[in-house]
């Protein structure tokens, strides 16, 4: 355990010192705030809290971004390390490869949950501070964090995956990108279109359930939303996906960190420095 | 033993890299691993290492298989142009490595003392000089006292001072019984600085042996640079029958039977020669002799 913690905290000095920490911060309060300040017109009308409303916001945002900076802190994890030249001197220390992949985990774990912390607690004060039946959201708000960090780290475990197999920082910066749009972007237009063109067929009764649960942004999308209060805010699949019972949603999201944890531990498994 | 290699082979596709290498590095004891580019010097060490595997043959560092746990323990590494992150300083990078080994990071100031970089040790990698990163890969080899150190042309990019510097350190290292497994290209240097040399030529051990010992088999010729007084070189050469390769020096060739006699005849020409000067074969002779063998 201590060589897991001695990579985590040497890890942990790198992204302080390349700013990683610093922007990751500042995007997720950057955008926050955006979002609270866009959020705070309609609340009156639709009669809850408005912290609610926020974390119904900040869900949104949230599968887009957490994602999105797993990604670019994991990318060089390990393709990096190959192109540096310090992976094969660090593997002729007695660590195991899991240990490493652990320490870089830890600390890229921790960075993600510093910015998500402060990205939300500044949307959560913002709200509290305009409306004093805020109070009632925060176990929404807890989940959301919770949940975040679940989806922070199954996109790390994607990310290390895809570093250890490009073994090239440039290949993989385009492998997690490409996969960021397919997953994030383009997976819920082709989900989309594929239930428009069935029209209400097997596929929409079936299947559709099934993918959508099946992809860990919009499980935590789902999740989030099903069991906030703030269902009407929630926008795109999420109406049609009213059917899928909270709980499937919460094992999808659950599982997910720990397959892609273990995939890539397996990859770099296979990788020669 | 601390390191027996039996065997060993390597293939990358229908590419023989290392075709039945065979040696032993004892305790204490200095061995020295010459070869061209791409002679398989480095992919040898790496799978010493554990970090590449072998297709035949077996590798055994103290009785442990290369690469296992308890191997590694006891085994440190250098490689040519060590790199480190950048962002770190030197001081926090040993510090990661002690307690990757287990060790206190404390020692990690003396073991920046130790190779000279005291005053960097909290500055950033990434200002360091080519050398200055050499020495914190030499103060990451020191860790814990390792039983076996592989050094990959570990002197590549250091000035002839931070060599001999270098070169002290392994002594010492040797004297406490490590044994030393070092590749180089600088041929001079590893000529008084090692007990056995091992040449791989095209991945074929062409030779094992101590300097001595190879300089007597190779019998390469010796060299004898006569001078002569100021507009005398042709009759010197034609009285010794050598080469007249400028305004005053003459070139002989002999084996090491005749050399005695040869500067017998050298010295009967009395004052017609001003100086003379014996070149025996330097280790670049040997070193090609054995090279060249291997080829053919």
């Amino acid at each position: 355990m201590n060589k897991v913690l001695a990579t985590a905290h040497s890890e942990f000095i790198i992204a302080l010192r390349n700013r990683w920490v610093a922007i990751s911060v500042a995007m997720m309060v950057l955008f926050s705030l955006v979002l609270s300040a866009a959020g705070s017109a309609p609340t009156g009308a639709v009669g809850v809290d408005k912290l609610s409303v926020t974390v119904a916001s900040l869900t949104s945002l949230a599968v887009y971004l957490v994602p999105l900076v797993a990604l670019l802190m994991s990318f060089d994890a390990i393709a990096g390390e190959i192109e540096r030249g310090t992976l094969s001197l660090v593997l002729t220390y007695p660590v195991a490869r899991g240990e490493l992949v652990l320490g870089k985990f830890i600390a890229h774990l921790a960075i993600l949950s510093i910015a998500v912390l402060a990205g939300y607690g500044i949307a959560a004060v913002a709200a509290i501070a305009t409306d004093p039946n805020a109070l009632v959201g925060i176990p929404a708000l807890f989940r959301l964090f919770w949940s975040s960090l679940l989806l922070g780290a199954t996109f790390l475990g994607i990310g290390y995956g895809i570093s250890a197999f490009a073994r090239r920082p440039g290949a993989a910066a385009g492998l997690v990108i490409g996969l960021w749009l397919v997953l994030i972007v383009l997976y819920d237009l082709g989900l989309l279109a594929a239930i428009v063109a069935d029209d209400g067929g097997t596929f929409t009764t079936h299947y559709f359930p099934w993918l959508l649960i099946g992809n860990p942004a919009d499980a935590f999308r789902i999740y989030n939303l099903a069991v906030s209060d703030a269902t009407a805010a929630a926008a795109g699949l999420t109406g049609a996906a009213n059917s899928i019972p909270a709980v499937h949603a919460l094992i999808s999201i659950l599982i997910w960190p720990v397959i892609a944890t273990i995939l890539a531990w397996q990859i770099f498994r296979r990788v020669t420095p | 033993m601390c390191l027996t290699l039996s065997q060993v082979t390597k293939r990358y596709d229908d590419h023989t890299v290392l075709d039945a290498v065979g040696f032993d590095v004892a305790a204490g004891e200095r061995v020295a691993l010459l070869g061209h580019n791409g002679a398989g010097k480095s992919t040898l060490m790496k799978i010493i290492l554990g970090l590449v595997t072998a297709e035949g043959g077996t590798v055994s560092v103290h009785g442990l298989a290369p690469g296992s746990y308890r191997a590694r323990m006891q085994t440190a590494y250098l490689a040519e142009n060590a790199s480190f992150h950048p962002s770190l300083t030197g001081q926090e990078q040993l510090r990661y490595y002690l307690r990757l080994r287990g060790e206190d990071p404390r020692k990690a100031a003396s073991l920046l003392e130790r190779v000279g970089l005291g005053a960097a040790a909290n500055r950033r990698i990434g200002t360091y000089s080519k050398g200055m990163r050499q020495r914190v890969g030499m103060a990451q080899a020191l860790i814990g006292e390792p039983k076996l150190l592989i050094l990959d042309e570990p002197t590549s990019g250091l000035d002839p001072v931070s060599r001999r510097e270098f070169y002290v350190i392994l002594d010492e290292l040797a004297a406490q019984g490590t044994a030393i497994l070092l590749s180089s290209h600088a041929l001079t240097e590893v000529e008084a600085r090692t007990d056995r040399i091992v040449i791989l030529s095209s991945g074929v051990m062409v030779a094992n042996d101590t300097l001595a010992n190879l300089r007597q088999q190779a019998s390469l010729p010796i060299r004898l640079q006569v001078s002569a007084q100021r507009g005398k070189a042709d009759e010197v050469a034609q009285k010794l029958s050598g080469e007249r390769s400028n305004g005053v020096i003459v070139d002989l060739v002999c084996n090491s039977e005749q050399k005695l006699a040869r500067l017998g005849d050298i010295s009967a020409l009395g004052p017609l020669v001003d100086d003379v000067d014996v070149i025996p074969p330097s280790l670049e002779d040997i070193y090609s002799h054995f090279s060249k063998r291997g080829n053919a």
